[in-house]
């Protein structure tokens, strides 16, 4: 396996434990329990293994002081406190640095890390001292059977490698001889031993299984992750134990318990690997003896000898199972190359125009067996394309959940008690659409904060209970996915924002307009109701950032506010960026695409109004010609029709010359030349080579209304 | 190819060459041939010279033979190991109980 090529591997997975460690950590010690404490564990042991593995000895002796405070906590000697954890939480993110560093071709500490990440390592060591002064005091037995130091590591010593190959393994064409010379080669084996034990006497031994076993003392500076790696590939058809240098006599013990026939001998073989001393051995055998007629568990034993704490065992156990979750898990979903989706996405959007043209040019031979053809090809190229696009969907909560942190932090700026509460995490969207939302909603998650929630004595004052709460949601609508931010705080107060905008020169004081036009001013450039600034936000950009990033997205963002109840930013959003179903209809010569999921009825068009609405089932339609719109110099064929769309719970009449009916349309950007255009977003490709431009339907309705 | 064969012995003891490789690939006809001169009640004698490869399943069965024949109390020696036997016996820890002593390996490796 080629290391360097592993390294973009080590950066995401590292990312990925560093965010759930912080979620982890973020719920607070009191929500935390021992299956939290582990994972948190297990991912600063994680990325510090795989660091070393990649000599990123920075990252390791970092990651090395977290883990050891860590290593305390899940023991129980350090207690997991508000100042701890707001440490802990520094040390993500300095070790997120230091992998961003990586990423970014840094590969060991510069000045300026080693300054960020000293006073942490310094304040992590005061928990330390703490450790191990506890530690002393809590297990003076354990220091009389273990003599080595515990805690910390000595190089000196040996790992010990316990192997019980499966019989299948020669079968697989594998040989438990190369990986031992593999093994070899990351170090030295100081001695081995070749059990033999389960080699059945000669009628009944299959010269074809494999019955040995080994037992092997490892001298070698590689981690545990390294020394895995070497049994990689027989991780499936073997048993392995790897216990690092100077782990704790009860490990041994359990080893050693785990070939109950075997027992004794194993314990001799662990002494002459040098594993063991005769004394600990003596000690732990002794006590399994002593309690034979109870048949306790070994670890009960050491446990209630107060040799190990009941914690280590525990976290053992559990360690061996989520081992075993995790490949479950790993077996259920792959790693793939963003890169190759995007080819395979174009592909499929280049298939669906061939497919289309193949149609038509099916259609107008008139040949039934060809139709038919092309009739099944379409259906499977429309599910070829479903399931591609599927391949980018996205589940929403993990980027939900990053705020958790962003909460925390600014709620802590700011001395506001505030909780977030998430819904619809399952909600799935196109994974570039969450790439590029997390800046916006990020701004409107703090501006909700930092604005929109009063200060404590405010809420009291207004009845409401202390905290307050932010609110994420997500769900589907229509052909698009809605993401609402919202708060229960004071609201949007429309005078003020009249004033200001009026102030501002934004908008003429004549003009009246309705509540959702004033809220949309505070997206206008410029303009910012903030009564004083924090360094959060109100200093006049953002809101119209943001709006502009989710325009850029093909999406719409509004506000619904009630005054002293709260506020809602609504962002809607296409459900895809690159293909969608589409419904042709024709003006005179030219074709337009619609998206079919704004499309809620067509009818036929009233003969010749002089008015721009008509009445449709009793209700006020605005339309719009589209001949005029575009000034399409076709004259007007006799029977019009109206396409009825709809957006954001607006409806608006288009009407159109002819309908040609459902069409797969792969989105072409226009070219820079058009940026300016209004009412069109983009431009498709038909089977017949002509272009068709697609209609920007909230840019219509808005214009409707 | 590669094969065993069984020669009659010089002295009392039934002494077999082990052609070629010790492998996986061979093992059902190698169990065979390294078993069945422990039928007698010779001595036996395998002579590992002219083995060029040994792997797992070939020390299993070395082991094997070497069990058998102490089921049956009879003297079964490994002699002359080749390199190839000595490198594998050396990294398992085996050398002593499979016949290769200290003089013999250092002997070996004089070659």
């Amino acid at each position: 396996m080629n290391i360097e090529e592993a390294l973009p591997t080590f950066i995401l997975e590292s990312r990925e434990l560093l965010e759930d460690v912080e979620a982890r950590l973020l719920r607070g010690p009191a929500e935390m329990d021992a299956d939290s404490l582990n994972a948190i564990f297990r991912g600063a042991h994680t990325i510090k293994g795989s660091a070393g593995l990649f000599q990123l000895d920075h990252i390791v002796a970092f990651m090395h002081g977290v883990e050891s405070v860590l290593e305390g906590v899940r023991d129980g000697r350090v207690k997991l406190e508000d100042p701890l954890v707001t440490l802990l939480l520094a040390c993500t993110d300095h070790a997120r640095l230091l992998i961003e560093a990586v990423a970014a071709g840094e590969v060991s500490a510069n000045a300026e890390m080693e300054r960020a990440g000293a006073p942490l390592l310094a304040r992590l060591g005061e928990y330390l001292e703490v450790t191990q002064l506890t530690a002393a005091v809590e297990k003076p037995r354990a220091a009389i059977v273990q003599p080595r130091p515990s805690g910390d590591s000595a190089l000196t010593d040996h790992w010990h490698i316990s192997l019980r190959f499966g019989p299948d393994v020669l079968r697989n064409g594998m040989d438990p001889l190369s990986f031992l010379r593999y093994l070899s080669q990351l170090g030295s084996i100081a001695a081995i031993e070749t059990l033999s034990d389960a080699l059945p006497p000669a009628p009944e031994m299959d010269p074809e299984s494999c019955y040995l076993g080994f037992e092997i003392a490892f001298a070698s500076m590689a981690d545990k992750a390294a020394i895995e790696g070497v049994f990689e590939f027989v991780r499936d058809d073997c048993r392995i134990r790897i216990l690092p240098p100077n782990s704790r006599v009860s490990e041994y013990v359990a080893l050693i318990d785990e070939a109950p026939p075997q027992a004794p001998r194993l314990g001799e073989i662990l002494v002459r690997c040098g594993t063991l001393t005769p004394h600990e051995l003596e000690a732990a055998l002794a006590a399994q003896q002593a309690d034979a007629a109870n048949a306790p568990k070994l670890g009960t034993i050491l446990v209630d000898e107060g040799m190990v704490q009941p914690a280590v065992v525990d976290a053992a156990l559990v360690k061996q199972k989520q081992l075993g979750d995790a490949k479950a898990l790993d077996a259920r979903s792959i790693r793939v190359d963003a890169g190759k989706l995007d080819k395979l996405i174009d592909l499929v959007g280049e298939l669906i125009i061939a497919t289309a043209s193949t149609n038509m040019i099916a259609r107008r031979t008139r040949v039934l067996d060809l139709q038919e053809c092309a009739a099944t090809l379409s259906g499977l190229v429309e599910e070829v394309r479903e399931n591609a696009l599927q391949l980018r969907m996205v589940k929403i909560g993990a980027t939900f959940n990053r705020f958790q942190r962003v909460v925390h932090d600014v709620s802590r700026e700011t001395g506001k008690d505030i909780r977030l509460v998430v819904s619809g995490e399952d909600t799935e969207l196109d994974k570039t659409l969450i790439e590029r939302l997390g800046d916006p909603l990020t701004h409107l998650v703090r501006n909700a904060i930092d604005h929109g929630i009063e200060s404590p004595e405010e809420r009291r004052k207004r009845s409401k209970p202390a905290q307050g709460s932010v609110r994420l949601n997500a769900y589907h609508d229509s052909g698009s996915v809605v993401i609402e931010v919202s708060d229960d705080g004071g609201g949007l107060k429309r005078e003020k924002i009249l004033a200001k905008a009026i102030e501002r020169g934004l908008i003429d004081p004549e003009r009246s307009l309705n509540e959702r036009e004033i809220f949309d001013l505070v997206f206008e450039p410029g303009f910012s109701t903030a009564e004083r600034i924090t360094n959060l936000s109100g200093r006049g950009v953002g809101m119209d950032v943001v709006k502009r990033n989710i325009v850029a997205l093909r999406g719409t963002v509004h506000i619904e506010s009630d005054e002293g109840a709260g506020t809602t930013v609504i962002v809607r959003l296409p459900l895809t960026l690159a293909i969608i179903n589409g419904f042709l209809v024709g003006v005179g010569k030219s074709v337009f695409v619609l998206p079919l999921d704004t499309i809620e009825e067509c009818v036929e068009f009233p003969s010749a109004p002089t008015h721009d609405y008509t009445n449709l089932r009793g209700n006020v339609l605005p339309f719009i010609r589209l001949r005029d719109l575009f000034e399409v110099s076709d004259p007007p064929v006799a029977r019009e029709n109206i396409v009825v769309v709809r957006h954001a719970g607006q409806k608006t009449g288009l009407v159109v010359d002819t309908l040609f009916g459902e069409f797969q349309t792969v989105i072409k950007p226009l070219g820079k030349l058009f940026s300016g255009v209004k009412c069109i977003s983009g431009s498709s490709l038909l089977g017949t080579g002509e272009v068709a431009l697609i209609l920007d339907v909230p840019a219509l309705v808005q214009q409707a209304s | 190819m590669s094969r065993a064969k069984v020669a009659k012995p010089l002295a009392t003891a039934t002494r077999v060459c082990v052609e070629g490789e010790l492998t996986i690939y061979r093992a059902m006809e190698l169990k065979r041939a390294l078993l069945e001169p422990l039928e007698s009640k010779n001595a036996v004698e395998i002579d590992l010279s002219r083995v060029t490869e040994l792997d797992t399943s070939g020390v299993q069965l070395m082991l094997l033979a070497q069990r058998t024949a102490a089921a049956k109390e009879l003297e079964l020696r490994f002699v002359d190991h080749s390199p190839a036997v000595v490198e594998v016996l050396a990294l398992l820890n085996l050398g002593a109980s499979l016949g290769l002593g200290a003089s013999e390996a250092t002997a070996r490796g004089a070659l």
